[in-house]
């Protein structure tokens, strides 16, 4: 019964995505030919005969409406399109390449904040009200007001240009030039992980059956892992899903700061260089991401929490 | 409790680490002393380096600011774009260390009397880096597919000068009427639509770089990729992971390998200004594009020897805007605002980085120009300010019923500190309420174009050759760069005698009495000529400073590093002090 409630909730939620993903696509399309100047407008002024032949190359001199159903082809092929401004790329090669390196940090850097977001969080719950509470959260709330602009910098000083443990910034799939970049993604997210954590422990071991799990006179340690810890987690889980989007489609301060080819600045760079192509695709891939990542976090939110059932939605 | 001291001791530990770090940073000589420091340059007779003083490794690592467009010649149109591709390839000319142009793979050319046609006598035994023989046939074939409508160069109009150019690109005429000529298989022919005297500086233009056409029929749009490209300059493209690095080898078919010492390449696009100066500071890279605005203070201190200034071809003014309220017919306001701001304050005080103060449009050293300077040019600031209250007052604005403008200008830092403290100047000096306003970059341009909300906005320009028409040419009536809305008949008769006067002295003095008209009229605010700066590892020699900022790596080599008794031998004398002087 509840296997095929899932099957049928999956079923449903990718059908859905095909009027939400249109929706997107429709509106991005528009605003970003709506905003002012064109990719190929620049501090020097092209000739009109030079400026037609670019129009011409982009199809940009075809009526809007043709452009946009030419493009509404094009992704259905799967096609992207060439970018505007690295002409020698396509914007799927861009993504593809991008993609994993966001991936990759922000992936890390998400379960680094999991682990010890959780445990933080856990550990402040259990003893709530302490110096060590205090402490914990005090540090929380510092890194979550910190921007990850002022660490950044504050890390390359500290480890690459004085101690020259790490390189300063740049990429190459090597663990040593990952290692900053994750740590400053992460450093928001362990103290934000680690807040709801502990105040969602604190709520559900006040709660009744926590009590009645006690008073069965079951140890402290099976209490908190066996009752406590899954529906403590619920708000960890259901923050993780955008969470996770966010960090694993890249993040321009980070890029910039380390030098990273993620895809946060093909989405920055591709929107300020009006890189139509470039950023209708890092836009539908966005929303492709969010949605499945969503998704899965609903799966998981059935998995732990016992009063979600999908074969009662029906 | 127990358990809170270890924390309360970890916490600490990190705060102290951080303090620390931060503390550092002040102590004087700390990033410098402790460097090491190369070896004493060595010449040969022959101007090459001693190869006793070279390092064993010849690898250059260049910041190279944002990632290049295109590695196709003809399509680039960016600055680091033009860094790399200047190292594949070469035009029929080139250009020395100091930016001078030098024959490169012509041998020599001879102008027509009427200095509209070019022949161009190449090398005979040149070779692409796949061993294709280069000749001018490559060049027909390249510069008619640089021309093509179909292949949309941006860059073209570099190439209009060229006869029928404008016709061909329009798609009137086909790519084989473009004036450009076979005369045999080492001779080519160029004919220009006029006298062009910075023609020869074009063709070391990547839109004038030659691309091997056997290499576009096989791989298309795709040809401009590592393992694929086949180029003609000093160096190959190894490696290309975008927006990581690009790297390049040393080409063993390029005509002048023997002296090219370099054997690689690394170009990283580091977009960050201050990232780009902690991976020099790291030791990660020799050459930065780069350095923040903010920090010249800090390197000056700490880095005497590594930061390098020099003047560049580009001014930075303020452009009003003629056709509307309040600066429609009142050149005397103008001349007051133009005459209120203190441009040692700017330049000193502001911009910092050793940028000059202006007072005209063009920036000196463009190609043995000189510019027009106006008479209170050589004021004193006082005298200045004395001046513009005058006029500020003739033009019917006074304390009590002062000028409100304002000044627009794209998103920048660089910008923003600008225009405050123009306006600032303003208020002091006139009692002017200036509203300062800033636009994301296209938004700007769009409004300078239009025309139709601007007064005063910033503006800068940096030309792509060696010669002061191209600052010019954007005042003319109805130029697409005119944001102005500039129109002086006397003016744009200039411009056209400029275009056809072939004898240099009279262009020059013609180019000058436009820049004396246009300053007359007051249409700008000039402030400032730009400098570049940048970081330069001691150890990289062998490139010069120039106007242009073009800094092909055939011409550098790296120095190798003190040994220990070397170090204890001759420990006083500073080796960029040593080098200063070759270098220059």
């Amino acid at each position: 019964m509840k296997q095929e409630g899932i099957l049928r909730h999956a079923a449903t939620r990718f059908l859905g995505l095909i009027p939400t993903l249109l929706l997107l696509i429709t509106v991005a399309f528009f605003m970003i030919r709506v905003a002012p100047g064109g990719p190929f407008d620049s501090e020097k002024v092209l000739p009109p005969e030079i400026r037609a032949n670019l129009d011409a190359k982009y199809h940009l001199d075809e009526p809007l409406l043709q452009q946009y159903f030419r493009y509404l082809g094009q992704i259905v092929a799967g096609d992207f399109g060439p970018s505007f401004q690295y002409k020698d790329w396509t914007v799927n090669e861009l993504i593809w390449r991008g993609f994993p390196v966001s991936a990759a940090v922000g992936g890390l850097a998400m379960l680094l904040a999991f682990v010890f977001g959780t445990l933080i969080g856990i550990a402040a719950a259990l003893r709530q009200n302490t110096a060590v509470d205090y402490t914990v959260m005090g540090v929380a709330m510092l890194g979550i007001s910190i921007p990850n602009f002022v660490i950044a910098p504050l890390l390359i000083l500290g480890l690459a240009v004085y101690a020259g443990w790490l390189p300063a910034g740049g990429w190459d799939w090597s663990w040593q030039r990952m290692i900053l970049p994750v740590i400053t993604l992460a450093l928001p997210a362990v103290a934000y992980i680690a807040r709801l954590m502990r105040g969602s422990m604190i709520e559900v071991l006040h709660s009744n059956y926590i009590r009645t799990a006690r008073a069965k006179g079951l140890p402290e340690s099976l209490v908190i892992r066996r009752h406590a810890l899954k529906p403590a987690i619920l708000p960890v889980i259901s923050y993780m899903g955008p969470a996770t989007a966010a960090l694993i489609t890249g993040s321009v301060v980070i890029e910039r700061i380390y030098s990273i080819p993620g895809l946060g600045s093909y989405f920055v760079q591709g929107a300020l260089n009006r890189d139509y192509t470039l950023v209708m695709g890092v836009v539908i891939f966005y929303g492709v991401v969010i949605i499945v990542l969503n998704f899965i976090v609903d799966l998981l939110y059935a998995w732990l929490n016992p009063r979600i059932r999908f074969d009662e939605v029906q | 409790m127990r358990r809170v001291l270890p924390i309360s001791l970890a916490l600490a530990g990190v705060l102290l680490w951080v303090c620390a770090c931060g503390g550092r940073d002040g102590e004087p000589g700390v990033p410098g002393e402790r460097r090491p420091q190369p070896v004493s340059l060595v010449l040969l007779e022959d101007g090459s380096p001693d190869p006793s003083v070279l390092a064993e490794e010849q690898v250059v690592y260049r910041g190279n600011g944002e990632e290049p467009d295109t590695l196709d010649p003809h399509l680039a149109v960016g600055v680091p774009a033009a860094h790399v591709l200047r190292d594949l390839f070469e035009g029929l000319t080139t250009e020395s260390a100091t930016g001078e142009i030098i024959p490169g793979v012509a041998l020599r050319w001879n102008i027509s009397r009427d200095a509209r046609s070019y022949t161009f006598y190449l090398r005979r035994d040149l070779a692409w880096s796949n061993g294709d023989p280069l000749t001018a046939e490559d060049f027909l074939f390249s510069l008619r597919r640089a021309a093509d409508p179909r292949t949309a160069a941006s860059a073209a109009t570099m190439l209009l000068p060229i006869q029928n150019a404008r016709e061909v690109l329009a798609g009137e005429l086909p790519v084989e009427d473009l004036g450009v000529e076979l005369l045999d298989e080492f001779t080519l022919q160029i004919t220009l639509t006029g006298p062009t005297p910075y023609f020869l500086g074009l063709l070391n233009h990547p839109i004038a770089f030659p691309v091997n056409r056997r290499n576009i029929e096989e791989h298309g749009a795709e040809f401009a990729r590592p393992g694929k490209l086949v180029s003609n300059g000093a160096f190959t493209l190894s490696r290309w992971v975008p927006r990581v690095q690009i790297v390049l080898e040393k080409n063993p078919l390029f005509r002048e390998a023997a002296q090219t010492i370099v054997e690689r390449v690394h170009y990283y696009p580091i977009e960050d200004h201050s990232t780009e100066v902690k991976a020099f500071r790291a030791g990660e890279i020799d050459w930065t594009n780069e350095v923040p605005n903010n920090q010249f203070k800090w390197l000056q201190e700490h880095y005497p020897g590594e930061l390098v200034v020099s003047p560049w071809m580009g001014s930075y003014f303020f452009g009003y805007n003629l056709t509307r309220e309040p600066f429609v017919d009142n050149p005397s306001l103008r001349m007051a605002l133009v005459l209120a701001i203190d441009r040692e304050i700017l330049t000193e005080k502001v911009a910092q980085f050793g940028e000059q103060p202006s007072f005209s449009l063009v920036p000196p050293g463009m190609d043995g120009y000189v510019p027009f300077t106006p008479e209170y040019a050589d004021w004193t600031q006082a005298e200045r300010e004395h001046e513009a209250r005058r006029l500020y007052e003739q033009a019917g604005y006074s304390t009590e019923r002062p000028l409100r403008t304002e000044i627009r200008f794209n998103t920048s830092e660089n910008h923003k500190k600008m225009a405050l403290a123009v306006a600032s100047m303003w208020k002091q000096q006139l009692g002017v309420v200036t509203t300062l306003v800033n636009e994301e970059f296209r938004v700007f341009m769009q409004n300078r174009e239009q025309r139709i909300v601007t007064e005063v906005f910033s503006a800068g320009w940096i030309s792509d050759y060696n010669d002061p028409y191209s600052f010019l040419e954007m005042f003319r009536t109805g130029h697409g760069r005119n944001d102005f809305g500039y129109s002086n008949s006397t003016f744009d008769a200039l411009l056209d005698q400029i275009g056809t006067e072939r004898v240099r002295a009279r262009r020059e003095r013609l180019m000058f009495e436009a820049e004396r008209t246009l300053m007359s009229d007051h249409v700008i605010i000039p402030v400032y000529t730009y400098v570049t700066k940048r970081l330069v590892s001691p150890q990289l020699k062998g490139w010069q400073n120039n106007v242009m900022d073009h800094h092909p790596t055939r011409h550098m080599f790296k120095l190798r590093l003190r040994t220990g008794v070397e170090e204890g031998a001759a420990p006083a004398a500073p080796p960029e002090a040593a080098d200063a002087g070759r270098q220059e």
